[in-house]
């Protein structure tokens, strides 16, 4: 079986800061890291790999040349191939325009029968380059997976997690999954397979290399525009609030779904 | 590639009625009280589009109640329960044919699925979860607002060009509509051509899942109380809390020696250490033994009455209060969120 698995990487938002005076992002000194989800959906393409003998897990990212250092993480785990596209005329794509590209990157690969994905990146949290990949590729979508079994010849088994509860879903390959973080934890960096990973080639993808010209992506081609950004009125760690109930249990939920706790 | 509308012929607010077990997502009353506003705005008709396995005239009066001008209602044995394939084609074509101006969906599980999916097959923009949506006067654009970076950046996206302008709605923020009896729709069924061959996932099951007691040590989520319950009776409510996070209950020394609470609960020097992801202190003062045993915790939450308590030196959010009165409050926005 080949497993393309989607990986992007991301400022560890845990570790940005907001400059008190200018009220900006403090992006410096914050480490890049691999996407928590997608290191989940690399780790099970990785355990079904380990199960099935000849499948072959590719990570693909799309990106600066930095995020080679990301890719290396990867073929660290156990990665078979990693793959960088990068080119100027990408920059500035919504999930749209990210979606028509890596689609066409993944054609350019030859297909595959797995594509997984994490659910989200944890920059932009919108969840929607998967779905949106799936459409571009004619293929069936299952999000939110937090359990895959490997049924006979073709056909998988994936509990999808809903708010309240989980339902049970059988599908058949080829089709575009999306992790969650219940569905595993991602193995540790073997000293070995560090070793290992700087000897494997990065290849390297332009859009000369797609199917696709500059019209289908990057900042121009997306139907979304950022308007403006702007830093949110987040009450300072170490507030106190003295008022209506149901506004306190209001400003609580909305503090904590932002820091992803809840 | 592109087969996208035009924004000139586009018309009316769209609002997806998603169902949980056969009834309407609270959600879909958030999203009916934004959406009202937003199509007062721009002078359009408010429109609740409702997939269903066969046609609800219950839903429809609901839906009419909370202020939908209009309602699509598409019945097909295919659409008894949510499918991607199935959900997306029928929308799809339904958005194709009408040429919505803007169409909202709930940030949920089944809403963070379809609507990419469909803004992907009608070539226009998609925000995602977001926290505030409003009409640009100039231009009549839809600002959505969400935020980015774990919430360290709000960000007002624009789709200014592709119609529909479509967005995912965080659950849980934006005010319910009102419900007026007796308020009447215009009803359009819509029998969809659907076929089996469609729908390429095939659903075995569906689990309903009630959350378990957790370990004190491995818990992700505690949520502590002391003497401030007034008694063994409040760590019932305590419970609720919990289990709704996730999580499981602590308390402090005062209250186990009142034998409110067994003393594998007790947090402190003489307890358990604990550091969970979240730590929510309901009723303890925050003596210094018991601050031993969770200011290890990445966040901490304390309610309590008495705004000088030691306890808030500590905490991340402070709420001065009754215990009684906050926890059903956060209850209560919980249970918006998650249905
Ligand atoms: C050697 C030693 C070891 C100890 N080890 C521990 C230990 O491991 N763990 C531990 O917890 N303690 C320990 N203690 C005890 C500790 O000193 C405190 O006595 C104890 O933690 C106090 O418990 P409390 O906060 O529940 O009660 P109190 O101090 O009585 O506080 C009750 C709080 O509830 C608030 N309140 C009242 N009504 C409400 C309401 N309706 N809603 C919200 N808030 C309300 C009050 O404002 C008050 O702040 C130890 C003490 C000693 C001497």
């Amino acid at each position: 079986m080949k497993m393309i698995v989607c990986v992007k990487q991301v400022p560890d938002t845990a570790e940005v800061r907001i400059d008190p005076v200018t009220h900006t992002m403090i992006r410096d000194g914050v480490p890049s890291i691999l996407n928590p989800e997608d290191a989940n959906a690399l780790e099970e393409s990785l355990r079904i790999k380990d199960r099935h003998p000849g499948a072959k897990v590719i990570a693909l990212t799309m990106g600066p040349p930095q995020a080679q250092a990301m890719l290396r993480e990867c073929l660290a785990m156990g990665a078979d191939e990693a793959v960088l596209l990068t080119d100027r005329a990408v920059a500035g794509a919504d999930t749209w325009a990210t979606a028509n590209t890596i689609a066409s990157a993944i054609r350019a690969l030859g297909g595959a029968e797995l594509i997984f994905v994490g659910r989200q990146a944890i920059d932009g949290d919108t969840a929607q380059v998967g779905p949106q990949l799936a459409e571009r590729l004619g293929l069936p979508q299952v999000t939110y997976v937090q359990k895959l079994t490997t049924l006979e010849d073709g056909l998988l088994q994936v509990e999808r997690r809903m708010e309240q509860g989980y339902e049970v879903l059988r599908v058949r390959t080829p089709v575009l999954l999306s992790a969650v973080k219940e569905l595993n934890a991602p193995r540790c960096l073997s000293i070995l397979g560090i070793c290992e990973a700087y000897e494997k080639e990065i290849k390297i993808l332009s859009i000369q290399d797609l199917d696709i010209t500059p019209a289908d992506t990057g900042l121009n081609a997306s139907p979304t525009k950022v308007y403006r950004t702007f830093t949110p009125k987040t009450e300072r760690a170490g507030v106190l609030w003295e008022e209506d109930a149901g506004r306190m249990a209001g400003k609580l939920l909305t503090a904590l779904r932002e820091k992803h706790v809840i | 590639m592109s087969v996208s509308q035009s924004a000139s012929s586009s018309q009316n607010v769209w609002v997806f009625a998603e169902l949980r077990d056969g009834v309407l997502a609270p959600v879909v009353m958030e999203l009916l009280g934004e959406g009202r506003k937003l199509a007062d705005t721009l002078g359009h008709k408010l429109c609740a589009v409702l997939l269903t396995g066969s046609s609800d005239s219950r839903l429809h009066s609901q839906l009419a109640g909370y202020g939908a001008d209009r309602i699509y209602s598409a019945a097909h044995p295919l659409l008894a329960h949510y499918t991607t394939d199935g959900f997306a084609a029928v929308l799809t074509e339904l958005i194709l044919q009408e040429s919505p101006e803007i169409v909202l969906f709930g940030a949920t599980h089944v809403g963070r699925d379809l609507a990419p999916r469909i803004a992907a097959r009608v070539n226009t923009g998609l925000t995602a979860d977001c926290t505030s949506l409003d009409i640009d006067p100039e231009t009549g654009n839809l600002r959505q607002t969400r935020p980015a970076f774990g919430g360290n950046l709000m960000a007002t996206i624009l789709c200014p060009v592709r119609r529909p302008q479509m967005s995912t709605v965080r659950p849980g923020v934006m005010d319910k509509a009102v419900f007026l009896e007796g308020r009447s729709a215009e009803i359009i069924p819509i029998c969809p051509a659907l076929k089996e061959e469609q729908i390429r996932t095939q659903l075995i099951q569906a689990v309903s899942e009630t959350l378990h007691q957790v370990s004190l040590s491995e818990a992700r989520v505690i949520v502590s109380g002391g003497l401030g319950l007034g008694g063994p009776e409040g760590y019932e409510l305590l419970k609720k809390l919990a289990g709704r996070l996730g999580g499981t209950i602590g308390a402090s020394r005062a209250a186990v020696d009142a034998g409110w609470i067994d003393p594998t609960r007790q947090v402190g020097q003489t307890g358990t250490t604990v550091k969970p992801d979240v730590y929510i202190a309901c009723g303890i003062s925050g003596a210094i033994q018991h601050l031993a045993g969770m200011k290890g915790s990445k966040i901490i939450i304390a309610i309590n009455t008495n705004r000088e308590a030691p306890i808030f030196e500590v905490a991340d959010y402070g709420l001065v209060g009754d215990y009684k009165e906050v926890i059903p409050a956060i209850l209560e926005r919980l249970e918006r969120t998650i249905s």
